[in-house]
């Protein structure tokens, strides 16, 4: 299976385990990922504050260079890349004249973007098109003896109606299915699709700091071993601010925060060092010994 | 059909504060909503069954309430579409605000939000002789805001409220919204000055929590970026928030992609040093796990970088 493969900004930056954890799962099943070389930032709906259109456009540049490529589906990494992406897709194919008016912008670089484009998240990947009955068969490590928590966050949820969950409800539970693919238990808390508290990390850091502490807590009274997130800016807060998110609540959190590809790849047997987890804040060690328990 | 309703319960005046979850099966027509169940619990089994309804036709707001786990309307919910596979649809009193007794909360800061942001028309200049004209198109923009009902249903799941009750929250903010865009209003700067402080804009986590919840399609958090992109354009610039967005625009603009640690530094303030070295821990931190990406003028653009410069120019009118 081959797809137009949009790594993200944060991917080859602040979490650079993502992306190679990403490439090593990706190789074991069969996914050729071919990068969109060129493509910009998507905004990550910052950008989109200063100027709606402007986003769009960016975006619809990336569509329109994947198809260049000869692709009909964007792969994401990156909850906010996949939500940004789906929320302009949305606008350019449902507000008429728009994509048009888009277009002819566009053409300067001639570029043409035909609204043909799917945008997917790795997750929707692994569950609608792979399938877990397909991924099964490639677990040699099943996760027995893991509890892990699904951390949605918003952007891969919200807005239901440009992310699709009306047609696929199931994507609500994606998570959890592929935690029980890999042999795991998922572990349900109540802050499953709250904010990480990320986008407000550098203007009310306190709030943010209160969000990592509450939801790692939480995960963490509910038996979670780990905590699992489809999105870099996620993993960014829940576990390079938990130390501090841990002072604030004057308690020790120590949950280990993973991501997607992190998951299925321990259950195919990865090594640590080949998932990157040594690139954690919080430990993932723990997790890693009681992945290596045979069921 | 049979339903089976997970209540929780509470009674803060009672000897036994704190609350339980109390269950009822009761036989109800297909068509029935979480309302008519409720109201049918509270005639038929259980009168102390404390719940606030009034139009049954999602105009009066009065009703909102937790279904598993996320806010509506019970009259506009009907009880086919959310009974999970279990059988068991779990209601809760909204979120964020004090409860009075099982599913009725207390608005009282709700309305004291809606107050902060002075809810009416303030003109400026002399009175019309007749009445103030508002054209057709500019009044086009604030229909769906106007929609408002006033359930709290946003304020009941917003995420930043939950950790900071001086949020002024999405029902507020799109209620200022409403008079900020509203050409017959003259009080936009003192508006936007209070909007830009703590509390106001910027506080909104992007959650998009109000905008899947509101049974108007008010979409309060897209009122909340456009009111975000309103106090910039005012000159309002000494903000985190502002400095953000735009060194995230000049990163894009000019590499194509984020350069995330001078992001950080821009947003702080390049001379903000006691936010820098606090910054200090976290940042050697993620050194020496590689997770330090290197700033400019070392962070390499993108291939083509400068056709995301060329839309810039064009759209936001920059050299």
């Amino acid at each position: 299976m081959k797809y137009a493969f949009y790594p993200g900004c944060v991917s080859r930056g602040g979490a650079p385990e993502l992306y190679t954890s990403t490439l090593a799962v990706a190789e074991k099943l069969g996914l050729e990922l071919e990068e969109i070389v060129g493509a910009a930032c998507t905004g990550a709906g910052v950008l989109q504050e200063k100027g709606l259109k402007l986003g769009d456009t960016l975006n619809a540049r990336t569509f329109a260079m994947a198809e260049r490529m000869g692709h009909t589906t964007i792969v994401n990494i990156c909850s906010t890349c996949q939500g940004v992406m789906a929320q302009a897709n949305y606008r350019l194919l449902n507000t008429p004249g728009y994509l048009e008016e888009i277009n002819e912008i566009l053409k300067e670089e001639g570029l043409e973007y035909q609204g043909r484009v799917v945008i997917k998240h790795l997750a929707w990947v692994l569950v609608e098109e792979i399938g877990l009955d397909a991924l099964r068969p490639l677990i040699v490590r099943p996760l027995t003896e893991l509890h892990i928590a699904p951390f949605y966050g918003c952007y891969i949820l919200r807005p239901s109606w440009a992310l699709g969950i009306d047609e696929n409800p199931g994507r609500e539970q994606y998570l959890e299915q592929i935690i029980e693919a890999c042999g795991g238990e998922p572990v349900n808390f109540p802050g499953r699709t709250k904010c990480c508290g990320f986008p407000i990390l550098m203007i009310n850091e306190r709030n943010s700091l209160a969000m990592v502490g509450n939801h790692t807590l939480s995960a963490k009274d509910h038996g979670a071993d780990a905590m699992v997130t489809p999105c870099p800016l996620c993993h960014l807060n829940l576990d390079g601010y938990q130390p501090k998110a841990s002072s604030q609540k004057g308690t020790k959190i120590n949950m280990p925060i993973l991501h997607l590809p992190q998951l299925v790849g321990m259950a195919m047997g990865l090594s640590d060092r080949e998932l990157g987890m040594h690139r954690h804040v919080v430990s993932t060690k723990d997790v890693m010994a009681k992945a290596s328990v045979r069921a | 059909m049979q339903t089976k309703l997970s209540v929780r319960r509470q009674d803060p005046e009672s000897q036994q504060p704190g609350s339980r979850m109390q269950e009822y099966t009761i036989e109800v027509p297909e068509h029935y909503t979480v309302l008519d169940a409720l109201i049918k619990v509270r005639e038929e089994v259980d009168p102390s069954l404390a719940i606030r309804c009034s139009c049954r036709a999602a105009i009066c707001g009065s009703c909102a309430v937790r279904v598993n786990g996320r806010a509506r309307l019970a009259c506009n919910t009907k009880l086919t579409n959310v009974t999970p596979e279990d059988g068991v649809v779990v209601v809760e009193p909204a979120g964020n605000q004090p409860v009075v007794k099982d599913l009725v909360v207390d608005l009282g800061v709700f309305w004291s939000k809606i107050r902060a942001v002075a809810p009416y028309l303030q003109p400026e200049g002399p009175e019309p002789e007749e009445e103030y004209i508002a054209p057709n198109e500019s009044m086009l923009l604030l229909t769906e805001v106007m929609g408002c009902i006033m359930c709290g249903a946003c304020v009941s799941d917003c995420t930043a409220l939950e950790v900071d009750s001086n949020f002024l929250g999405p029902a507020a903010l799109a209620k200022a919204f409403r008079f900020t865009e509203d050409p017959r209003d003259g009080a936009d700067a003192d508006r936007l000055h209070n909007l830009n402080e703590y509390g106001g804009v910027w506080d909104c986590t992007r959650c998009m929590m109000c905008v899947e919840v509101c049974p108007k399609g008010v979409a309060p958090m897209d009122r909340i970026m456009a009111l975000r992109e309103r106090v910039m354009d005012a000159g309002m610039t000494n903000t985190v928030g502002y400095r953000h967005v735009a060194a995230f625009a000049e990163s894009v603009e000019h590499a194509g992609w984020l350069d995330e640690t001078m992001l950080a530094v821009k947003s702080w303030g390049m001379f903000n040093v006691p936010k820098l070295i606090a910054a200090l821990p976290i940042g050697l931190r993620a050194l020496k796990r590689g997770k330090l990406p290197m700033p400019a003028p070392f962070h390499k653009k993108r291939p083509g970088h400068e056709n995301v410069a060329r839309i810039f120019k064009r759209l936001e009118g920059k050299k």
